[in-house]
């Protein structure tokens, strides 16, 4: 085979191979852009005075749209019951409320164990079986919970939900006031650091991996990988920030009803990503910003056509757009990419 | 007893609605979550047609078929043609995409009230049986629902068209070389199963409600029937609609207080051991 | 003599098909060994159950004396059996040198690790680096895999292959699907890896075959025909009349 092809003559051909690594070294490191996009919360705090709600539905769904992400954006698990760890989180953070543990850092830990939980109990479910049987059984589990909840109207509150939930100090120093100002900073403090964290682990072996997985889950055992442990753990991890996405929502908003376990939550959740564009982690960001404020303007006009717009957009997503908005512009800037390199006379040996 | 046959009667209505979702997924691979969306179309064009144009109700069923039917034939061409090839996700997406918009579209134009529907005389009545009540509509369904699957059945496995179909359902690129037109089986199926599931919303009128809401709140049964029934096999999705039909009357009147957990319980269940479902050809 | 890899009375069969029948099949350290065979003999199925892809109705196999025949697939990885496949199984949408560092990555067993990014992990990167360039795919490094040309393709396959540092190294027709022009480099590659590697190749290419191969296994019909030196399979009338008697039915 004939030897490697180095662009620049350095005498030390070791050299040359690690300078033409430096752009993979590197590309763990944060860019400009992702410093620019967390300037927005911070920015919306300012701006938004009076909005501090919707805000924080926002910081929510982000959460539960990356954590969606994890599972399916990285690991290719399609599921049609998200909701059911949200749900998890929510409710744990409003009974635990009832009972006057209504710490929010203890809520958010029980939380995520919870969801946990219920995701290590129907775990072995998920990884056998086909697609379709997988799909069905994330409906299901959704479903089956749904209905728990509802029928245990004595426990949670059924269809009325659990209203009132008290909820303590952050840190015994930052209450929870009622323009919900503390609120939006706990939010997105949360969502910040449970996203560098999830930055961190895709970008990691075990990210990378789970990448692997996703492109050609086949190739991976023969390279060494056991494929269902790996899915295992992002699952769980998948399901944890579900559920503490939930119980911020329980949190914030001092409420639960039954709505966070409904399929309408799933649905609504799987748009979100879609929207966004899967795999990038900042997908699931751009698509709850994108979906909340839509809905917030057009869903006061008539709940209706909300609805069939909603439709109609997944139509058209899944027929012309398909990567969302990071995946078309991604495609986007990867064509003025290769018009410009093609563009010079004479390509490279 | 009674409760018995009232189950295989519900059976009858979700196999009846099930067997095109069935076929659907076992033939193009399709997963298609917009189907219940074709048996309320059944479901309104027959009660608009009796309510509002006085069209005694056995004579609203040919239109209850057909319409649905056109319907599913035009979507084919036009949509679902193009997502034979996409993914698994990507086919959910789009169908909920469609049931959404059907759902809203519905409220629109009729309003999110249930449709009512009176029976007519001949078909109301219950026949007095020793140790049952058997409803003559009840009766009426079951023989439907028989005379459809016995008819399915013996049409696949006998007629040429038939083989033309199992041939695609085993191997698209072997049929296609032996001159079968594939797409043509597509659209004709897609259009059968269509123009059943509207035969089904319109005789379920009475017994599962008709509203807006329809392709939503039964969309897990369908779902269920297929996953347990086998994808593709006819006769699985009836002894699977009729399990499904009698298990969740049985769970309902017996066990109120946990109604439909059940029925989520013993298909999360079924499928943990045989994900393939109850009838369905294991994947290798 | 020192079978690294071998099998006793390996059976496989598909509901009344007998893919794989009664095969005693024995590789030595450090060997050359090639696998040919009709079409539909039943070589790939041989492949997936010494991989544990598949496994068998019967029989056992043993991986430098271990019994392998209960392990998984990616354990038998661990111990340095390691395949490619004979249509490229790759990570579409990576670039090469994500591949391939994922791929030391996990020999290095930091697959589990999740705290610092792999790019930042120096002896994975170099490593992925240093293969590369012997297989000539560091002028790739960035280029997402699905825009590569078949060939190239190919190549990332050997490298996600070599990665692992195999012990075993089971080639499924690595010339397949590449133009003549450049297989014969490809082959120089398999030639040149050292002889701590033991290799078992499926090829068609009898040219490749003749010219790599220090042993040859026949495979028939699911059993072994015969196996031998080259020399002899060459010019036995047998191998002749198998190959030949496809050509004509």
């Amino acid at each position: 085979m004939t030897s490697v092809v180095s662009s620049a003559a350095a005498p030390d051909p070791d050299t040359a191979i690690h300078d033409s690594l430096r752009r993979y070294r590197r590309s763990a490191d944060w860019k400009p852009l992702e410093y620019l996009f967390w300037c927005l919360p911070v920015a919306a705090y300012f701006l938004f005075p009076g909005n501090y709600l919707l805000l924080s539905q926002i910081a929510v769904t982000s959460l539960f749209a990356l954590s969606l992400d994890l599972i399916f954006g990285y690991a290719g698990i399609i599921s049609l019951g998200h909701a059911a760890f949200f749900g998890i989180g929510a409710y744990t953070v409003g009974l635990l409320g009832l009972r006057g543990m209504g710490d929010p850092l203890t809520g958010l830990v029980l939380a995520a164990l919870f969801a946990a939980i219920l995701w290590f109990l129907s775990s072995f479910l998920l990884l056998r079986g086909s697609d379709l049987a997988r799909l069905m059984v994330t409906l299901g589990v959704a479903l089956m919970l749904y209905e728990l909840a509802n029928k245990f109207s004595r426990i949670t509150g059924g269809v009325d939900g659990i209203p009132g939930i008290e909820i303590k100090p952050v840190l015994g120093l930052f209450e929870f006031d009622l323009y919900g100002r503390t609120g939006y900073i706990y939010a997105v403090v949360v969502l910040f650091v449970l996203f560098w964290i999830a930055r961190r682990i895709g970008h990691s072996p075990f990210g990378q991996s789970l990448r692997g997985i996703q492109m050609n889950a086949q190739r991976m055992p023969a390279l060494g990988v056991p494929v269902n442990r790996r899915l295992v753990a992002v699952y769980t991890l998948g399901a944890a920030y579900a559920g503490v996405a939930g119980a911020i929502l329980a949190q914030t908003n001092q409420f639960v009803s039954l709505s966070v376990l409904g399929f309408e939550n799933s649905a609504d959740l799987l748009l979100i990503l879609i929207l966004g564009g899967t795999g990038r982690l900042y997908g699931g960001l751009i698509g709850a910003i994108v979906f909340i404020v839509a809905k917030h303007f057009l869903s006061d006009l008539n709940p209706q056509y909300w609805q069939f717009w909603l439709g109609l957009a997944l139509v058209l997503l899944v027929m012309y757009a398909r990567g969302g908005i990071l995946g078309t512009a991604s495609k986007w800037l990867e064509k003025r990419r290769q018009r410009a390199q093609s563009r010079p006379v004479g390509g490279a040996a | 007893m009674t409760i018995l046959f009232d189950g295989i009667a519900f059976g009858m209505l979700l196999f009846l609605i099930s067997v095109g979702l069935s076929v659907t997924l076992g033939l193009m691979n399709f997963v298609n979550l917009a189907h219940g969306v074709f048996a309320m179309v059944g479901g309104y064009v027959c009660v608009v047609l009796l309510n509002d144009w006085g069209v005694p109700f056995l004579a609203t069923i040919p239109f209850a078929i057909v319409v649905p039917g056109l319907v599913g034939v035009v979507l084919e061409r036009l949509l679902y043609r193009r997502l034979y090839e996409a993914s698994d996700l990507d086919q959910v997406l789009f169908s909920l995409g469609l049931v959404f918009m059907a759902v809203a579209a519905t409220h629109y134009f009729f309003g999110a009230r249930q449709q009512p529907l009176h029976r007519p005389a001949f078909l109301s009545g219950q026949i007095h049986l020793p140790g049952a009540d058997i409803g003559v509509y009840r009766l009426f369904l079951v023989i439907a629902g028989i005379v459809v699957a016995v008819g399915l059945q013996w049409s696949v496995i006998r007629t040429s068209s038939g083989a033309r179909l199992r041939a695609a359902v085993d191997n698209q690129r072997t049929a296609r070389g032996l001159g079968i037109d594939v797409n043509r089986v597509f659209m004709l199926t897609f259009a059968l199963g269509s123009a059943l599931a509207g035969l089904g919303g319109a005789l379920g009128v009475e017994m599962l409600g008709l509203d807006p809401e329809f392709p939503v709140k039964y969309l897990v049964y369908f779902l269920i029937v297929v996953t347990v029934g086998g994808g593709g096999n006819i006769l699985g999705s009836l002894w699977a609609a009729l399990l499904l039909g009698v298990a969740d009357m049985a769970g309902k009147y017996y066990v109120p207080q946990i109604g439909a957990f059940i029925i989520y319980a013993i298909m999360v269940v079924i499928l943990i051991f045989r994900p393939q479902g109850l009838f369905g050809r294991a994947h290798q | 003599m020192n079978a690294v890899l071998q099998t006793h009375g390996l059976v496989r069969t598909f509901g009344g098909f007998v893919a794989t029948d009664h095969v005693d099949m024995a590789v030595q350290a450090g060997a050359r060994h090639a696998l040919i065979g009709p079409n539909g003999a039943g070589k790939t199925t041989l492949i997936n159950l010494l991989t544990g892809y598949l496994a068998p109705t019967e029989g056992r196999i043993t991986l430098m004396g271990e019994d392998v025949t209960r392990m998984a697939q990616h354990a038998r990885c661990r111990k340095g059996l390691v395949r490619t496949f004979q249509i490229n199984q790759l990570f579409a949408d990576m670039t090469v040198l994500e591949s391939v560092a994922m791929s030391v990555s996990e020999r290095l067993g930091l697959g589990t690790s999740w705290v610092k990014p792999l790019a930042a992990r120096g002896e994975a990167v170099d490593e992925a680096a240093v293969i590369l360039q012997r297989l000539g795919l560091l002028s790739d490094a960035y280029e997402t895999t699905r825009n590569l040309a078949y060939g190239r393709q190919r190549l990332i396959e050997i490298a996600l292959a070599l990665a692992q540092r195999p012990k075993v190294l089971l080639l499924d027709e690595p010339a397949a699907g590449v133009p003549t022009s450049e297989s014969r480099e490809l082959f120089e590659v398999i030639a040149q890896l050292p002889r701590d590697v033991t290799i078992l190749l499926i090829e068609h290419d009898m040219d490749l075959v003749f010219r790599f191969a220090e042993r040859i296994s026949v495979l028939v019909s699911g059993a072994l025909l015969l196996e031998d030196t080259p020399e002899v399979i060459a010019n036995h009338p047998r191998v002749r009349e198998v190959y030949l008697g496809e050509a004509h039915g």
